[in-house]
């Protein structure tokens, strides 16, 4: 093989020229370097985009949220308890908002968390490798569920069913909007506290069986412990999906702008209050920008969830 | 009760748990899929959205969804690829791959609607590109980069030194190496990332909602600075603000979705096992 990569026939190599070859050689390989210093540059740029782009949706997400902080009138009626943007003066009021995203969360997570943690306890330790070669990625198929598609099938099958049961004059609440964002988070917590389980050394439950322990036992008091950083990130990450979902709420939860009282109201969500206002309001106007405020915050509290989740599976790490 | 049937009744308890999950999903797919399939004609797929939508087929929002996704991966393949390359062969551990790491993960966590509303003020109103697919692509792009970028890490991770001492020691280049001995060894696992980043994209509806998406656009976009209909967004605007739309047009449009995301999910687990056997050989 030639210094560039194409082979050579016989005759080139016996004929050959040695100074000259050398000289190319040497031409290729200064070429090759500058080329190498250029590419290298251009892989740290592109390293860089991810960089670049969260400054950048920090920096327009506050650029246009400004105007409303610092107008005294609209600023103040953020802490309202009422969201009504289109009333004359407009009251921009987040803590329903905020409210309303934190009741589906909750509602999602009290569902998701026994579950996912308990079939991953099941998938783990339970169940026969077979079972967990099938089962595992079945139940993944529920993250690849597109959102709109998960809303869809909340509108259309557990809304009415929601109804009936309860007894309300609608389906569409902060339940059904909890009981979908259940299905939307719980493979990440199945998927990630799975692993999380499985990578606990397998001499823990040896040592705990010896010491006469159950495998029940041994899971309850060794293994779960053991894992219980993992078990955590799982769990934030999961929070964080719910918390950001979008089309899912919008869809499902009714979207009435006032401090639910029950899981059997109507809610509205921040994110189903930017993704169904901001297709209609004036650019520029103070609703477009009170819409800004309503991401910051959101943007604000994913970031602090993911934060922790980071920090908690780095310190799972470090354990091991 | 005695620690035996403490067991006993815990491990039947895990196994109703985990057998509920799957439960839900079947009861999702039954639901969707039942009602879906028999709305799938060749018409439903060929034709324009006719009668304000409530009839006739959703061709615009399948060609739309598939503008995005050949535009998004333009964008997020080279950038996550190269990103990829840099922090795994190029990179030391220092503050700067610190920083570059967690704005990834951090990136991973930012919800839909956020990229929405960025590629709104950011490449809609600020760069000029309006509600286009170039505005959409690149707000979803930028969505995927993180799966993108971790796969194609795992990916180039799992190639053996030997391969890159051994060129090397041939004197290639560091960047030959990269190019001709680690890239198309990692290419399985950058591809099996890149078909889940897209699909993931397929699925999309919020960032797309305010950079790209039209309500009802009866004709093809000629140029990336056109509005599409997208399938996600369709099957919402059908599904809340068409009150009267026959039932089967929904349905069959979130089949149709269906089908779409999770092809391209299986087709990316089909491959990685493929390419995990060829391996092992």
């Amino acid at each position: 093989m030639s210094p560039n990569g194409e082979p050579m026939a016989v005759k080139d190599v016996v004929n050959v020229d040695t100074p000259s070859l050398a000289k190319n050689a040497s031409k290729r390989r200064r070429a090759w370097n500058a080329f190498e210093k250029v590419s290298e540059g251009i892989l740290f740029a592109s390293a860089f985009i991810g960089v670049v782009t969260i400054i950048l949706i920090f920096l327009f997400l506050f650029k246009e949220a400004l105007p409303v902080l610092f107008d005294a009138k609209t600023a103040a009626s953020l802490t309202a308890s009422k969201w009504y943007p289109i009333s004359q003066p407009p009251v921009f009021g987040l803590i329903p908002l905020i409210a309303g995203s934190l009741i589906v969360t909750v509602g999602a997570i009290v569902i998701s968390v026994p579950l996912g943690v308990g079939a991953a306890i099941y998938l783990s330790m339970v169940a026969s490798p077979m079972v967990r070669e099938i089962l595992k990625p079945t139940i993944e198929v529920l993250a690849g569920i597109p959102s709109v598609v998960l809303g869809f099938f909340g509108m259309a099958f557990l809304a009415p069913v929601v109804k009936s049961l309860f007894n309300l004059p609608t389906g569409l609440t902060a339940l059904t909007g909890a009981i979908t964002l259940a299905l939307m988070a719980l493979p990440t917590i199945t998927s990630i506290s799975e692993d999380a389980i499985s990578s606990v050394p397998g001499k823990y439950m040896e040592a705990a069986l010896s010491l006469g322990a159950t495998r029940w036992q041994a899971i309850i008091t060794v293994i779960v412990p053991a894992a219980f950083s993992g078990i955590t990130a799982s769990v934030m990450l999961g929070i964080g999906r719910a918390i950001g979902e979008t089309m899912t709420v919008l869809m499902v939860t009714g979207n009435a702008g006032i401090i639910p009282d029950s899981f059997l109201v109507p809610v509205r969500t921040m994110t189903a209050t930017i993704a169904a206002e901001m297709g209609e309001v004036a650019r520029g106007s103070d609703h477009y920008h009170a819409l800004f405020v309503v991401g910051a915050v959101l943007f604000i509290m994913t970031f602090i969830i993911n934060l922790i989740a980071d920090m908690v599976s780095r310190r799972m790490k470090e354990v091991e | 009760m005695s620690p035996k049937t403490q067991e006993k009744i815990a491990f039947h308890v895990l196994r109703a748990m985990t057998a509920l999950i799957v439960l839900c999903l079947a009861v999702v797919l039954w639901d969707l899929f039942s009602k879906g399939f028999p709305a799938l004609t060749w018409e439903f797929i060929t034709e324009n959205p006719k009668k304000g939508m409530t009839a006739g087929g959703i061709f615009p929002a399948i060609v739309g969804t598939f503008y995005l996704i050949v535009g998004t991966v333009l964008f997020a393949l080279p950038v996550g690829v190269m990103t990829a390359v840099y922090l795994v062969e190029y990179a030391r551990e220092s503050w700067v791959t610190r920083v570059i790491r967690l704005a990834v993960v951090n990136l991973a966590g930012v919800p839909s609607v956020v990229f929405g509303l960025f590629g709104l003020g950011f490449f809609v109103l600020f760069l000029n590109f309006g509600a286009s697919i170039l505005a959409g692509s690149l707000t979803l792009a930028l969505m995927v980069l993180p799966v993108i970028i971790t796969t194609s890490e795992e990916a180039l991770r799992a190639v053996p030194n030997g391969f890159r001492e051994a060129s090397l020691a041939l004197g290639a280049t560091k960047l030959q190496t990269i190019l001709f001995i680690v890239l198309p060894n990692a290419l399985p696992g950058i591809m099996t990332g890149s078909i889940l980043g897209l699909a993931r994209a397929a699925g999309e509806t919020a960032p797309i909602l305010l950079t790209a998406a039209a309500f009802f656009l009866p004709r093809l976009p000629n140029s990336i600075f056109d509005q599409v209909m997208a399938l996600p967004y369709h099957l919402y605007v059908i599904a809340t603000q068409v009150p009267n739309a026959d039932e089967k047009i929904p349905y069959g449009t979130a089949t149709v979705l269906m089908l779409l995301v999770l092809g391209l999910n299986l087709a990316a687990v089909l491959l990685r096992s493929y390419f995990r056997r060829l391996r092992k050989v």
